[in-house]
């Protein structure tokens, strides 16, 4: 589950911040989308969006500030998953 | 995949750091109605800003209102008006609660007992000529007595086409009290015979504050990339208006596709109820318009535009911190 959503998050990334000479799979999912990638907290929000879309989950704009790669996104989504999961 | 690592020296990325982690979010308040001066071109008399609501008074509805604006997110106001140093008390409840500039034509000194570190940005029309024609009196004269050497004040010098070839000798008396500076060009709202700006007037302009910044780069708070943006109107291949404009009050942005912009925006009216369209003039031409603030933000909101070489992204590293200095967020 955590590799597949690393690739979808990835995808994302590339699409809606049109990056070049990137693939989802040789994305570093720890490269720090800040500092090294460039993104901002704009781009981070239209992310959000699409992962609402996606995923069924909301991601506070005051985490922002965790989700400093995709891995860390990856993980938070899995753990709202699994907590809205348990609450069913 | 190009990244900051690999277009940046260890130096620029070490600016990069320094600034990539601010996450200003600001918005702007009109504090008052009222004003000491009637400057010819001012935007907010210009377009009936002062009428657009009636101008609350209590105190406690001010805090109140602060603290929801915290709460928004805001963690930089930008006082404008009117004159807010009319309104020392309201000026204080933001500065008590969040970092705070304040605008304003330099003639009441901030008290620094109260305000001992609040941005001050004081409003500069020219040299004393000008400044008589346009504003009825030269503001600088007091001004620079009331904010000589003080290390949390500068001027913010809005050049008019009449200033070209005249803004060294106001640069060197902003230097010699001890200030630092930054330009702005004029947007003519009210249509002064005289101070539209041509394209050569522009282009000559440019080179002037370009020349400034080379002569005078203790004083001068700007940057090359700036005085090319704000008077070109170019950016990467786009053109700056109401298409690409980043301070469009938030609520109030309807436009799609929705351009990079500054995220929850909004610029209140003093019954801190109504909104402005923009951080400026309701009535400007978006197309005419040299807003230097919504020039600067608009470089800010699209730095990956600026990831296309290292040349690109050392602009917009310098035009970020030309920002940052300005609100303090970091030191000058
Ligand atoms: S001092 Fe500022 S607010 Fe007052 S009239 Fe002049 S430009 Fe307008
Ligand atoms: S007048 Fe200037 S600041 Fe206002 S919306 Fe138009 S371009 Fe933006």
């Amino acid at each position: 589950m955590s590799d597949e959503i690393i690739l979808r998050i990835a995808q994302m990334m590339i699409d809606e911040l049109k990056l070049e000479d990137v693939t989802a799979e040789t994305f570093d999912p720890d490269i720090d989308l800040i500092d090294e990638v460039g993104i901002d907290s704009m781009d981070l929000a239209t992310i959000a969006l699409i992962i609402r879309d996606e995923y069924g989950i909301r991601i506070d704009e005051d985490d922002y500030p965790k989700l400093t790669t995709i891995r860390l996104i990856s993980r938070y989504i899995e753990e709202k998953l699994k907590t809205a999961q348990e609450n069913n | 995949m190009k990244t900051v690592s690999t277009l940046l020296s260890d130096d620029w990325h070490e600016r990069y750091r320094r600034i990539s982690s601010l996450n200003i979010r600001s918005s702007i308040y009109d504090v008052t109605h009222r004003c000491n001066l009637r400057c010819k071109g001012c935007f907010f008399f210009s377009s009936n800003e002062h009428k657009a609501a009636h101008e609350e008074t209590g105190i406690g509805k001010w805090e109140y209102f602060i603290d929801s604006e915290l709460k928004r997110g805001v963690n930089l106001a930008i006082l404008i008006g009117g004159e807010p140093t009319l309104c020392l008390d309201r000026v204080e409840a933001f500065y008590r609660r969040v970092p705070t500039f304040c605008a304003t034509n330099g003639l009441i000194k901030v008290p620094r007992d109260r305000f001992p570190d609040m941005m001050v940005g004081i409003s500069l029309w020219g040299d004393a000529e000008a400044e008589k024609t346009l504003r009825g009196k030269d503001t600088f004269a007091i001004s620079s007595k009331n904010y000589e050497g003080d290390p949390h004040a500068y001027y913010l010098y809005t050049i008019t086409p009449k200033q070209i070839g005249k803004i060294e000798p106001v640069i060197k008396k902003i230097r010699d009290v001890g200030l630092k500076v930054h330009m702005q060009l004029l947007s003519n709202d009210e249509n002064v015979d005289g101070f539209f700006w041509s394209p050569e007037e522009l282009n000559d302009i440019r080179m002037e504050m370009d020349d400034m910044l080379d002569k005078y780069p203790d004083t001068v708070i700007s940057s090359r990339y700036y005085h090319q943006i704000i008077t070109t109107g170019k950016m990467m291949g786009r053109s700056f208006g109401w298409a690409e404009c980043p301070s469009v009050t938030d609520p109030l942005d309807s436009r799609e596709p929705r351009p990079k912009r500054l995220i929850n925006f909004i610029r209140w009216a003093s019954d801190l109820k109504t909104m402005h369209r923009c951080c400026t003039s309701e009535t400007r031409d978006c197309a005419t318009c040299k807003d230097g603030a919504a020039h600067m933000s608009w470089v800010m909101v699209n730095k990956r535009l600026h990831m296309d070489s290292a040349r690109d992204l050392r602009n917009w590293i310098e035009v970020y911190e030309m920002f940052a200095k300005l609100y303090r967020f970091i030191p000058w």
